[in-house]
């Protein structure tokens, strides 16, 4: 069964690929390079062209579910998106930490094990050190990581690349007023 | 019975007096019972009062069910232990995170540790739902909201603060090594007044955490206190070695007990514990230690009495 996604305006009953029945995250390796992430990402920062773009995909219910498909898709393939809607990839590694089995958003728990293994699945690279190392090799270390507020779980299943561009994922950009994400203003 | 909970709002418990004046901290873990019935906790923790800052109360630790932390941390305050509550993240939500941070404060318990938590897969119930909702850094963000703004994570006001002193917990000896100082600066930045660590077997290695720690300015704002424990059999070190996950031993260490003959094994786990304090004790900017024994409290005693720590307590809690 396709997993109806969020509230979005038209954004109803669009195929994910990523079933409300979906296994457990599972730390995953990204198969696209660091740097050609950082520079495919730079070309997604929000801007007028984006925010229109944005603003025109919520009035046209089919343009958003192709976009978002395309999102989905290529995410899924490249980094085992579970299409959280507030993607975090730029300030990761391009290593998705929705694929962490504590989907934990702000750098790796304290049970990594000495050989680099996951606590959860100890035959698997942490994903948050494959981060790590991706974003210190892309010369992005700086900007790992930063205070990112938790998952705001209404936006699940939307489009994490017009939410950036209306910015409305809560990060990377500084949050206002309330700690938690979607909490009243 | 201590004053520090119910009924009573301390201003500044032992630990936060002893963290404040910078005189070197001991904490101890104590694990809640498989139970309700809380007289082998009373009698640990008995045993441990007159020489502890305070007792950790552990929750759900390992991921496997027993009495709630804020519980067990009144029965050990009826002992005249300062409890410290431990909150994970694996099992609340941030609505029930809130309501127990709330709940402690209510107790008069004065201190927290917030932590992100063991998986699920690990413990008595690995089917169980992990919730992970909030993680140990924006967790400490909130509880540090609603002490020092008076308000909930929401925005709303409370009606009256909590006082809680606020610890966080850090691995040094997981990787990536380098990006461990770094992590645990943010949360004390974030508002953790005090850093637990896990087992410390590589001296040298946490020295270098610290000192980057003292780098990044976090050690004006927060104690650190490493983690240690004796070991008290080839099970428990076996445990330790390949059974928690984020406990490293060195083989270099591993190693010291090679020759030891079973009967004599207790004897070198509190020596080399010992050991591993005293050289802990001499580090510049080091905080105090948190000892944990799994169940061997007499033991805890026994290696502070040999470092020259033990029967330095209670002095008298600040109303």
């Amino acid at each position: 069964m396709p997993r109806r996604c969020g509230a979005r305006p038209g954004a109803d009953a669009v195929p994910l690929p990523v079933p409300a029945s979906a296994p457990a995250p599972r730390p995953r390796r990204p198969r696209l390079g660091a740097r050609l992430c950082y520079r495919l990402g730079a070309l997604l920062v929000p801007n007028r062209l984006w925010r229109g773009v944005g603003r025109s995909l919520e009035r046209h219910p089919s343009g958003y579910r192709a976009l978002h498909r395309v999102e989905a898709g290529v995410k899924e393939a490249a980094f085992g998106c579970r299409d959280c809607g507030q993607c975090a990839l730029p300030t990761t590694g391009y290593a998705c930490p929705m694929t962490c089995p504590k989907e934990l958003r702000n750098g790796p728990c304290g049970g990594v094990r000495a050989d680099g293994g996951c606590e959860v699945f100890p035959e698997v690279r942490c994903v948050w050190l494959v981060g790590y190392e991706r974003a210190a090799a892309a010369g992005a270390a700086a900007g790992f990581a930063p205070l990112l507020g938790p998952l705001d779980h209404r936006r699940v299943g939307e489009s994490a690349w017009v939410n950036y561009w209306l910015e409305r994922d809560g990060s990377p950009a500084p949050r206002r007023g309330a700690l938690h994400a979607g909490a009243p203003r | 019975m201590s004053a520090a909970v119910v009924g009573a709002r301390p201003v500044r418990g032992r630990l936060a007096t002893a963290v404040a004046e910078g005189r070197f901290a001991v904490t101890a873990e104590l694990t809640p019972p498989k139970g309700a019935d809380t007289a082998a906790l009373r009698r640990a923790a008995a045993l441990l009062a007159p020489h502890v800052h305070a007792v950790n109360l552990t929750d759900n630790a390992g991921a496997v069910v027993r009495l709630a932390s804020w519980a067990a941390a009144v029965a050990v305050a009826e002992e005249g232990v300062e409890p410290v509550v431990q909150l994970q993240c694996r099992d609340r939500n941030r609505l029930a995170l809130q309501s127990d941070l709330l709940g402690a404060a209510a107790l008069g318990i004065p201190n927290v540790l917030l932590l992100t938590g063991d998986h699920q897969s690990a413990g008595d119930e690995p089917g169980a739902a992990g919730v992970f909702d909030l993680d140990a850094l924006t967790l400490i963000e909130t509880a540090a909201r609603l002490r020092d703004e008076g308000r909930l994570g929401s925005g709303a006001a409370l009606s009256s603060p909590p006082r809680w002193l606020i610890g966080a917990v850090e691995n040094p000896a997981a990787p990536p090594l380098a990006f461990r100082p770094e992590r645990a600066a943010r949360k004390v930045a974030a508002g953790a007044q005090f850093l637990q660590t896990q087992f410390v077997f590589d001296v040298p290695l946490f020295a270098e955490f610290l000192g980057r720690l003292g780098d990044l300015g976090a050690l004006e704002r927060c104690a650190v206190l490493a983690g240690v424990g004796p070991v008290r059999s080839r099970r428990m070190l076996e445990r330790l070695r390949h059974g928690i996950p984020g406990v490293v031993v060195p083989p270099s260490f591993a190693a010291r007990f090679d020759g030891v003959p079973d009967a004599r094994f207790a004897e070198a786990g509190i020596a080399y514990c010992a050991e591993t304090v005293a050289a802990l004790r001499s580090l510049p900017g080091i905080g105090g230690i948190h000892l944990m024994a799994f169940s061997w409290e007499e033991a805890i005693v026994e290696v502070l009495e040999r470092v020259g720590l033990a029967a330095r307590e209670p002095e008298a809690v600040a109303q």
